[in-house]
């Protein structure tokens, strides 16, 4: 390891009072003992692109604790993430919208340590303000005259959305699948489509455009978003501080203002 | 055609500068595509070729860049003609609106498309309010989305060639009592032939290869929208080297068509 040793007490203090603002703030506390709780560097975060303005959010937190430490985000479908890093892209923290993407990052040796739960998200039938379609729940799915679109089942968001919808016993009629959730929301958005099924937290962003509508929970998914600090991060300290502070109440209570469920 | 290259003498001796930096532009060209080799399934690619999504893609590829390219001849041209032959007042504007779909990154091409032709579009949102015809999810949004990406290399290709042709045979003609259409048609077309022929091609190899606008415009369903480059972007998602033998897939058929179109038409 290459982590300074005298730094090492200083990130176990660290750690555990992340999320306390004052954490990395302290310089006196640094000038009593002589060494240094400052984490300082730079770290990249790969997240999916259903996090972005959380972890927008809780990175700016995360610096304001650390003002030594920059976060740079880099986010896109879990998949392509996924991708980036098993091509050897300089990554130090990766948080997906579902397990698999991570599990295969895991096999590739990629993780350090074990992934965690982040945290959780369902899916809502979003229909444009004013619902214009008339749009009242899954069943509408499967009526030809709406324009309907979903996620492309090649990405998470596709794929909860075809489990919500075989459990309701509705077979959709699309009229596009979508390559990510933020284009199916920008068509619903604008009014070319009548209703998609994307992420609750898709419709909180949106704000006003947009209008949710629940799906019962005995049918809806719950989504598990992972989080882990990856082996080849080169702030191995920093990365784990970061995943740390998005696990820890004040992380959590930035990533659920977002629409996001506590791990 | 060698006759033609053959009476500068030159042939076959560059000036030495030029080789080292052609070889390196070749090799910057040919490495990715090495790479991609490579990297390909060999063994599924024949059981790929039979999966109904790749068949569909394809055929949706090939019938909507033909029809956008034979779009951009009929409309392409004439416009090329009024940029090269005439002076109107706000010329140089429209040379510069036809350049812009180049520029503008194809995403953002698609989401004007949907502003203009969505269903609540600017002439859109009347015409399906009027009609129920909505250009979007249908091939015709494919159509249109790549024809609005690849007509700019028809139109700047042929306006070139119209500019470097010469004048001494349509002016024989007109003094000889020929009319303005048949000029156009018996000479002017078939001297700049070559160049409609380029830019047809150009054309209709941007169109096959377009993405941006046309998931953004068009949307994306099997069957009905997902040309190839969909169809490659969406496995890439899942399944690495399914996308990489559906971009070999593209790169054949765009070869087995260019090819003997080059030799025949861009030689020289």
């Amino acid at each position: 390891m290459l982590m300074p040793v005298r730094r090492l007490p200083a990130l176990v203090v660290c750690a555990a009072l992340v999320g306390a603002v004052a954490c990395g703030d302290d310089d006196t506390a640094d000038a009593a003992d002589g060494t240094t709780t400052d984490l300082a560097g730079t770290i990249t975060v790969f997240a999916a692109s259903s996090l972005t303005d959380a972890f927008e959010e809780a990175a700016e937190a995360f610096e304001q604790a650390y003002p030594d430490v920059t976060v740079e985000l880099n986010v896109a479908g879990s998949s392509a993430l996924r991708e980036q890093i098993l091509a050897g892209a300089p990554a130090d923290v990766f948080a997906a919208a579902n397990p698999s993407n991570m599990d295969q990052v895991a096999e590739a040796g990629e993780v350090d340590g074990d992934a965690e739960v982040l945290v959780h998200n369902s899916l809502e039938i979003a229909v444009a303000a004013g619902n214009p379609g008339g749009v009242e729940g899954l069943e509408d799915f499967a009526d030809d005259s709406l324009l309907i679109g979903l996620c492309a089942i090649e990405v998470p968001c596709g794929d909860f959305g075809r489990e919500v919808l075989a459990d309701a016993g509705v077979t959709p009629a699309p009229d596009t699948e979508e390559p990510d959730v933020r284009s199916l929301l920008t068509k619903v958005a604008s009014g070319d489509l009548d209703a998609g099924l994307v992420y609750a937290t898709d419709v909180e962003s949106a704000g006003d455009a947009v209008e949710g509508i629940a799906i019962p929970d005995d049918v809806n998914v719950v989504a598990d978003y992972p989080i882990a600090a990856l082996a080849g991060a080169g702030e191995p300290e920093i990365a784990a501080a970061f995943v740390d502070y998005l696990l820890s109440d004040d992380g959590q209570a930035i990533l659920t203002s977002y629409g996001f469920a506590p791990a | 055609m060698s006759g033609r290259r053959g009476a500068t003498g030159q042939r076959g001796r560059p000036p030495w500068a030029l080789v080292p930096l052609a070889a390196l532009t070749v090799t910057f060209l040919l490495v990715p595509f090495v790479a991609l080799l490579q990297r390909a399934p060999w063994s599924g690619l024949a059981d790929l070729l039979r999966d109904p999504v790749v068949t569909d893609a394809l055929r949706l590829s090939l019938i909507s860049a033909c029809t956008a390219t034979v779009i951009s001849l009929v409309g392409g041209i004439p416009l090329a003609w009024m940029l090269a032959r005439t002076d109107f007042p706000g010329r140089s504007l429209v040379r510069a609106l036809v350049v812009l779909p180049m520029v503008l990154p194809p995403v953002v091409g698609g989401a004007a498309l949907l502003f203009a032709f969505g269903r609540r579009g600017l002439v859109g949102g009347p015409v399906y309010d009027g009609t129920g015809f909505l250009l979007p999810y249908s091939l015709w949004g494919v159509v249109a989305a790549n024809t609005f990406v690849a007509l700019p290399f028809l139109v700047v290709t042929v306006e070139a060639g119209l500019r470097s042709a010469n004048l001494r045979y349509e002016d024989a003609a007109a003094t000889l009592g020929a009319g303005r259409w048949m000029i156009f048609r018996r000479i002017t077309l078939p001297m700049t032939l070559p160049s409609v022929v380029a830019g047809a091609v150009l054309c209709w190899a941007r169109a096959l290869g377009e993405f941006g606008a046309t998931v953004t415009f068009a949307g994306n369903l099997q069957g009905r929208t997902q040309t190839m480059p969909l169809a490659v972007f969406l496995a890439l998602e899942s399944d690495r080297e399914a996308a990489i033998a559906l971009s070999l897939v593209l790169v054949a058929v765009s070869l087995a068509v260019l090819l003997p179109l080059r030799d025949r038409w861009l030689a020289a």
